[in-house]
């Protein structure tokens, strides 16, 4: 299940990526609070052409319109992250495997837990045998941040930007500064999350990256060793 | 090759038989009460039909975001993306005189208005927010009458799904279905802060559905249709947007 629920939902993250980047390029401008447009001040603007001759961006053309399937392919990518997580924090709850796999063991609450792990990586020990097949308190905090704050926040500053969702809960909007704000604090947690995923594939390939990707598949670490 | 537990084979099949019956009931469900938007087909039909689907369900009674005079934005932005034509040209040099509104479709009877007959109607007004699809947004005070008590006026029939609404500008045509159309905040629009409804806003007449996205809001509104069947008009799939991939539903 946690491996299922795993792919599907790096197949729907990278549509949610590439699309949520090419509707950006339609105003990439950001501000902060209920509203904002070219009238008004960005809290901060990306040097790149847009795909609206609208905007001002100081480039001489204009990028061709993609926003038609991006934005289809975005919600359908986003329902199938929703319903994913829906299924993977039912059964993490059911299963217990929140509280074994992922929530730091409880001898690690303390900052020396942390310092000693970092420094293990920053010295490039090789991990113990225990990480062949367990996280360690980094990993772990890693992926509650990830699973449990990062998913989450992205999916309700998404919300945040419906009209007819803010219609029937206006704290969603209200709550976070208001529809701009929702819609900057989406970009910086989409790129928080982005940043995530390159150093979670950078850390795979450290340690084999095929062998971790075809556990991550078949479930089963040492057959794929002796398959070899 | 790995161990499949009997056990597990036998949850998993309970599991797809309940989620194969379960998609097959929810179909069902969902054309019986109309869940399924126009352009609920095709590759991005089921993204689409779960929005369209939960939206309705959620927020088909809900208001819509109201905001106090202080947050008017002071420079709102009217996003004139094609030149006007001859024929609004026409209309704005007689002071929109000329300028009429038909209604139709499945109604008991049809009206022909002008702007004064709409002014003589109920005045609603309103201070919402555009949201455009590409990101942008502002707020401004929007005066009209609601497009519900023109419908009624017009006597529209009970089998009526959808009302169409047709722009002065070509292929500007759109549709919302008719709880949209019925929802008291969807508005005919003619002023706008205090004042007539500049062009570039969609002066003299725009409907405002502030419910969803900024391209739903269609300017230079000269054309309403209340239908039973939207796949009478255009490709059949509720407005020109599926055509480019925008969604029909702009709820989202």
């Amino acid at each position: 299940m946690v491996r299922a629920t795993h792919w599907l939902t790096f197949v729907a993250f990278i549509a949610l990526v590439v699309t949520g980047g090419e509707l950006v390029i339609s105003h990439p401008r950001f501000y902060w609070g209920e509203v904002g447009n070219v009238n008004t001040k960005p809290l901060f603007v990306i040097p790149i052409p847009s795909s609206r001759d609208t905007v001002p961006t100081g480039y001489s053309y204009v990028m061709p319109d993609q926003n038609g399937w991006s934005r289809s392919l975005h919600f359908e990518a986003a329902w199938v992250c929703v319903l994913t997580g829906l299924v993977y924090g039912i059964y993490g709850l059911l299963s217990g495997h929140f509280w074994k796999n992922l929530l730091p063991e409880r001898r690690d609450w303390n900052w020396r837990a942390y310092r000693e792990r970092m420094a293990q990586y920053l010295r490039r020990r090789p991990p113990g045998q225990a990480e062949e097949s367990s996280y360690n308190v980094l990993q772990r905090t890693a992926y509650v941040v990830v699973i449990f704050i990062l998913f989450p926040l992205v999916i309700w500053t998404g919300l945040a930007m419906s009209p007819a969702f803010t219609a029937a809960f206006p704290w969603t909007a209200e709550l976070l500064g208001g529809r701009q704000s929702a819609r900057t604090i989406h970009f910086f947690v989409s790129w928080l999350l982005l940043l995530f995923l390159i150093v979670h594939v950078a850390m795979v390939t450290m340690s084999g990256f095929w062998r971790r990707v075809r556990s991550m598949i078949t479930g089963n670490l040492r057959s794929s060793e002796e398959g070899r | 090759m790995n161990k499949i537990s009997r056990r597990k084979l036998i949850y998993g099949g309970v599991a797809a038989a309940a989620g194969v019956g379960g998609l097959a009931v929810a179909d069902r469900m969902a054309k019986r009460y109309g869940l399924i938007p126009p352009d609920g087909k095709g590759v991005y039909g089921p993204g689409e039909t779960l929005t369209y689907a939960c939206q309705r369900l959620l927020t088909v009674h809900m208001p819509v975001r109201e905001f106090p005079r202080s947050m008017i934005s002071k420079n709102p932005f009217a996003n004139e993306i094609s030149p006007r034509n001859d024929e609004l040209k026409r209309l704005e040099a007689g002071g929109f005189r000329d300028w009429r509104l038909v209604v139709d479709g499945t109604v008991a009877h049809p009206l022909v208005l002008s702007l004064a007959d709409l002014k003589t109607l109920p005045v609603h007004s309103q201070i919402t927010e555009v949201a455009c699809e590409e990101g942008w947004s502002y707020i401004a005070e929007w005066i009209g009458t609601p497009l519900s008590g023109v419908l009624r006026e017009a006597g529209v029939l009970p089998q009526t799904r959808y009302v169409v609404y047709d722009a002065l500008e070509k292929n500007g045509w759109e549709s919302i279905d008719i709880s949209e159309a019925m929802h008291p905040y969807t508005l005919l629009t003619m002023g706008m802060n205090d004042g007539d409804l500049p062009v570039p806003f969609g002066g003299p007449l725009r409907l405002r559905v502030p419910r969803q996205l900024g391209y739903k809001s269609v300017k230079f509104v000269i054309h309403i249709t209340a239908t039973d069947d939207i796949k009478k008009f255009g490709k059949g799939l509720g407005s020109v947007d599926p055509e480019y991939g925008y969604s029909w539903y702009a709820g989202i």
